[in-house]
């Protein structure tokens, strides 16, 4: 059963670099929580690169053939109407009227489908309670969570994590030193 | 860290040599404090304008839109000057938080929060107007496309009009969403701040659980960018189809190929007019003078320019254009503007949009507080009557003689309109004090390159 242990550290500059020497030390950096994003952090974690952009591309295009169906549908094969003398026998022959709605719908479609995803992804819903190790981890106090498989081990990692510079060292809501 | 250094010619954008910490505790005191006097002041005033207003919409609801001065020949008038002004409005917000991103303009941290939210509310403002100009606002479910009972009569996708249903609501949804997202670490700040349990609750159901992971932020700061690709191309479209409007039409003064873009250009124009009076005034009351700097005031003035210059050109190019034609409807329209009964109407636009902002040119007038106050001022009437003049001139003197009236607003209209400023306001100032009025965790992770203790290294 592995032990998860949360280091406080009060500075992200310290933080990347006792990930660096932590992950030298063969300790498991699991994750950070941090109060604002940090840049170049994803690669020390190996953080995979999102794919959330590719299902908003996905959302998009599907938007754009909902909007394209309903356009022919409604307006071409369904009820014709000659409007202004514009063109309506050919759906492609009326089609430079319908890019305004054809574009406000991939649009709608694609952001929307995409923040969905996202919420989802990361769980993020009304109701859901935050997993806060520090109270000020979303002020000013950068939490990193290590796994440490072996017990034996646990003083040694925790020794590790107080000298790269944190400020704290908890294991598990239990208060270390 | 080598990433991290800014150009030392580079003034800094947070003044006052913060830590994280403090500008939690600076950014979270409106909320968590008792509104001051000021506030109470505005808050009253701004909801008896709603009040107001909402008894003037209820009389038009009651009477129908013969209880406005609209008449059969001038069809559009006060009420879609105020949608198009509203909506211009909106368009600032969306350029700070989206195209500003896109360029890398670090300095819109500091106001894209409380421009969003502009954003919001003024299309909220803007939507009335046409929801409540169909006269039976109770029938407006017929312009969504609907199976219907009828017979299977659809709504007519040729028409610019609809395109504006579906851009507006795109546009609205868009933007509370990008908004929406962008609050939610710092909800999650104000939340685990919260002291009293009732707080605590609510704040934790509307930050959903934000933990801040680093996951979280990688996906996070994706799904920003990508939402301000989106949302670029959806502003320029949202005033584009708002022109359509207009432009597609065979009205003369209407009838003009340049509308778009100079459409474009005067909602962003206008917007970020009333962007520099929100902030000028927030800055104070919430004394954020710190964050919101007088560089911040001085690129917003030089945007104005731009802008404003462009909306300039763009009334001359029309002038030329409509003696160049040749077209004698065109340019009786046109004179009809300049010399016509409205020609107030139409000398305030120009010496609000085009005299007015070239002021800035001067450093000392764009990096005042006080001056830019007055011109941004100025700016949002001077674009007020911008779409009064190409609505209501072009219609009042049309292709029949024997039709030509003038136009006259009703207490009714000017009061839905006064309603429609309390709404933007009753809303603006319970967001201050219950959101972070300024984008906290996106301007802690820029404080190392612009702090000013960090620049003074």
């Amino acid at each position: 059963m592995a032990k998860r242990i949360y280091g406080i550290y009060e500075d992200e500059e310290v933080l990347m670099d006792a990930i660096t020497s932590l992950k030298g030390n063969g300790v498991v950096c699991k994750d950070v929580q941090s109060p604002f994003p940090i840049h170049g952090i994803d690669k020390l974690l190996d953080v995979p690169r999102t794919r959330i952009a590719i299902v908003s591309f996905m959302f998009g295009i599907t938007g754009t053939s909902l909007a394209l169906l309903m356009t022919w549908y409604m307006m071409i094969s369904d009820w014709p109407i000659n409007i202004g003398g514009k063109p309506n026998m050919m759906f492609y022959m009326n089609l430079p009227a319908f890019i305004p709605v054809t574009f406000e719908l991939t649009v709608f479609c694609a952001a929307h489908g995409m923040a969905l995803t996202f919420l989802l992804r990361s769980k993020l819903l009304p109701g859901v309670t935050a997993p806060i190790p520090h109270p000020r981890v979303t002020d000013d106090k950068f939490v990193l969570h290590v796994d440490v498989k072996d017990e034996n081990k646990l003083n040694e990692v925790v020794s590790l994590i107080k000298s790269s510079g944190a400020s704290e060292v908890m294991l598990k809501s239990m208060q270390f030193s | 860290m080598s990433g991290n250094h800014e150009s030392v010619v580079r003034d800094p954008l947070i003044l006052g040599d913060k830590t994280y910490h403090q500008m939690t505790e600076d950014i979270c005191r409106p909320i968590e404090g008792k509104a001051n006097k000021y506030w109470w002041i505005s808050f009253v005033i701004a909801f008896t304008a709603m009040i107001w207003g909402i008894i003037c919409l209820s009389y038009t609801i009651g009477t129908g839109i013969g209880a406005w001065g609209a008449n059969k020949t001038v069809g559009w008038a006060w009420d879609i000057t105020n949608f198009v002004w509203w909506i211009g409005i909106g368009h600032a917000g969306t350029l700070i938080s989206a195209i500003l991103l896109l360029f890398r303009q670090r300095w819109r941290m500091s106001i894209n929060r409380s421009a969003e939210a502009m954003t919001i509310f003024a299309v909220i403002c803007a939507g009335l107007f046409p929801v409540f100009h169909t006269g039976r606002p109770w029938l407006d479910y017929w312009m969504f496309p609907i199976a219907n009972q009828f017979g299977s009569l659809w709504v007519n996708f040729n028409s610019p009009l609809l395109w504006d249903v579906f851009a507006i609501s795109t546009y609205f949804t868009v933007s509370l969403v990008f908004w929406y997202l962008g609050l939610l670490p710092d909800l999650a700040t104000v939340r685990d701040r919260c002291v009293t349990p009732a707080k605590k609750f609510i704040y934790g159901l509307l930050a959903f659980g934000w933990k801040g992971t680093a996951r979280d932020w990688h996906r996070f700061e994706e799904v920003s960018l990508v939402l301000a690709g989106l949302s670029t191309p959806l502003v320029l479209s949202v005033h584009t189809i708002v022109s359509f409007d207009f432009a597609t039409s065979i009205v003369p003064g209407w009838h003009t190929t340049i509308f778009p873009p100079y459409f474009v250009a005067g909602a962003i124009f206008s917007g970020f007019a009333m962007v520099l009076t929100l902030m000028i005034v927030a800055r104070k009351v919430l004394s954020l003078e710190e964050y919101i700097t007088i560089q911040h005031i001085e690129l917003m003035n030089k945007i104005i320019i731009l802008t404003g210059s462009i909306v300039g050109v763009a009334y001359i190019t029309e002038f030329f254009i409509a003696w160049y034609s040749g077209v004698q409807y065109e340019q009786y329209a046109f004179m009809n503007r300049m010399f016509g009964p409205y020609w107030w109407a139409y000398w305030s636009m120009m010496t609000c949009n085009v005299i007015t902002p070239q002021l800035f040119w001067f450093k000392k007038l764009r990096t005042s507080v006080m001056a830019t106050f007055i011109i941004s001022i100025f700016v949002n009437i001077g674009m007020w009557f911008e779409r009064f003049v190409i609505i209501v001139t072009s219609l009042h003197r049309d292709f029949l003689p024997s039709s030509w009236v003038m136009y006259s607003p009703t207490y009714i209209e000017v009061g839905i309109f006064v309603g429609t400023i309390g709404l933007f306001f009753t809303c603006f100032l319970i967001f201050a004090r219950v959101f972070p009025v300024i984008a906290l965790a996106e301007l802690k992770s820029i404080l190392k390159r612009t702090g000013s203790q960090y620049l003074k290294k």
